[in-house]
């Protein structure tokens, strides 16, 4: 193994390489809408990586395509030297939309990757109490998806994506909709266990300090077509606080980058694109 | 309050005797049709084929649904045809299940699945196309494909819709069966009815009557209902 990650330095190093990737869709009336142009992304084995940009960058699409949901347009998507066909429990997506199951328990929802992936009743079930624990749920793990708040929701997603133990954790706005004490919790716990397990992830968020409280790197995105604006290596300590000064200041200077994105964002809303 | 209605026509004698009965010749008639075990053996041997039938309509009816619903042709063509035959009444089946299965048990399972199997593959299918498309993916992306897909996402996914359809299945079963019994000589609620008419015995008639409309009351108070309780326990009134 050792050998074989001298001779392919580069395969090892990059977990995912997002090379040249397009996607363009055809609207009703026949008009090609540019959501992604011409994207490079290199993804380091291990690497926290954080995705900001104004709605309407293609942050939420890149995702779909890094996990083989959307096909892209032209490009493609390397994930470990290989190039996967569609989706795989190695890179789970957790939704902005959560996309959790109503017709199932909350423990059961936690369970439904290993089923999928024929894992015993007995094992699976531990291994989701665990996780349910993680994210504080034990207690309703019987109930059903319409009697937990937003923010239970949020968690819950974030188990039952963690249970499968991916490589690579693609993370889309996951915690937009959490009160702060429960966001900053989180943040915790999600940092603890991306040390522990040494995953990749990427996390798409429109929140700059929580991209700089999490992130090794900040991509910024610009709006229509989306690409890759501006790189930002975030070079503090860990673990860091979301009202740290340093934090903060280093915001500041990406929010200023991501202003202009922003300014155009919101324009070309109000002329109703 | 229904049965006083019925006991105050037929003591105004609106109409003679044998052709309206009084409630308790009815309830004579069913308890008597019971005790000498006739009703028993015509009700269990109803029952079996109706649930045979309607067993073999899901399991057909249920893959020609998410056939129509996922491929384009399938849709244009089963589809359209579906939705056309449905209108079809059951009993319009019955002359060519005699020629095809002559005069058989196979002909009447025949009519009963032919009844539900179209209404159970339209529902489907449009249950499916109501699924919003974030399930499919979260199901794709933890690892669900092709048959685990549609048997642990896509059907429970689609089931708010689909029981509408599961339950009118039913009744054109149930429909589809006593027409069948009514036309072919075999035991069977459906023969009890001819018997009646037969025997010019009306009060029978009625008690069969009643006795099919209980049944079919029944099944739906507890076998669809629970699935609907079931349905709005776990996905709460809101999310319907």
């Amino acid at each position: 193994m050792a050998a074989v990650m001298e001779l392919l330095p580069a395969v090892a190093e990059q977990k995912i390489s997002v090379r040249g990737v397009t996607k363009e869709y055809v609207l009703p009336r026949g008009e090609v809408l540019c959501a992604l142009q011409n994207v490079d992304v290199q993804v380091r084995r291990g690497e926290f990586l954080c995705i900001v940009g104004p709605s309407g960058s293609g942050k939420s699409t890149l995702l779909h395509i890094i996990a083989g949901l959307v096909s892209p347009t032209r490009g493609e998507v390397v994930i470990d030297g290989g190039r996967p066909k569609g989706p795989g429990p190695d890179r789970i997506l957790i939704f902005q939309d959560l996309g959790l199951f109503p017709w199932l328990t909350v423990l059961e929802n936690v369970e439904f990757g290993l089923k999928m992936q024929g894992v015993p009743a007995r094992e699976r079930r531990d291994l989701a109490r665990y996780y349910l624990s993680l994210v504080h749920l034990s207690r309703v793990e019987q109930g059903f998806l319409h009697q937990l708040s937003g923010g239970m929701k949020q968690r819950l997603s974030l188990a039952r994506a963690l249970v499968l133990g991916p490589s690579v954790l693609l993370m889309d706005e996951p915690f937009a909709a959490l009160d702060a004490q429960t966001r900053d919790l989180l943040h915790d716990e999600l940092e603890r266990l991306w040390e522990e397990t040494g995953q990749t992830i990427v996390f798409v968020t429109h929140n700059v300090r929580e991209a700089v409280r999490l992130g090794d790197r900040v991509l910024v995105m610009s709006h229509h077509p989306g690409r890759i604006k501006q790189e930002f290596a975030i070079s503090l300590g860990r673990s860091r606080h979301l009202e740290d000064p340093e934090v903060a200041l280093q915001a500041r200077e990406i929010l200023a980058e991501l202003r202009g994105e922003i300014d155009k964002a919101v324009r070309a809303e109000y002329r109703g694109e | 309050m229904l049965l006083g209605l019925w006991e105050a026509a037929f003591l105004l004698k609106l109409w003679p005797p044998h052709l309206f009965p009084a409630p308790t010749t009815v309830f004579e008639s069913l308890r008597s049709g019971f005790v000498d075990r006739g009703f028993w053996t015509a009700t269990s041997a109803s029952l079996n084929r109706v649930v045979m039938g309607y067993a073999i309509a899901c399991a057909i009816g249920v893959p020609l649904g998410f056939w129509t619903a996922y491929s384009r042709l399938a849709s244009d063509t089963l589809g359209r045809l579906f939705v056309g035959l449905q209108s079809l009444p059951s009993l319009c089946w019955l002359p060519l299940a005699v020629l095809w299965c002559g005069l058989t048990e196979r002909a009447i399972l025949f009519v009963i699945v032919i009844g539900s199997l179209l209404s159970i593959a339209i529902a489907v299918e449009s249950g499916l196309r109501r699924i919003p498309g974030i399930y499919r993916m979260a199901g794709e992306n933890l690892g669900a494909r092709g048959l685990r897909l549609a048997i642990h996402v896509l059907l429970p996914a689609s089931m708010p819709h689909l029981v509408a359809g599961l339950k009118q299945g039913w009744a054109f079963a149930w429909r589809g069966l006593i027409s069948g019994e009514m036309i072919l000589v075999t035991l069977g609620l459906g023969r009890l009815l001819v018997l009646g008419r037969d025997r010019n015995d009306i009060s029978q008639i009625f008690a069969v009557m009643l006795l099919i409309t209980a049944i079919g009351y029944s099944v739906d108070a507890l076998c669809f209902r629970a699935l609907e309780r079931s349905l709005h326990k776990r996905w709460g009134f809101a999310s319907l």
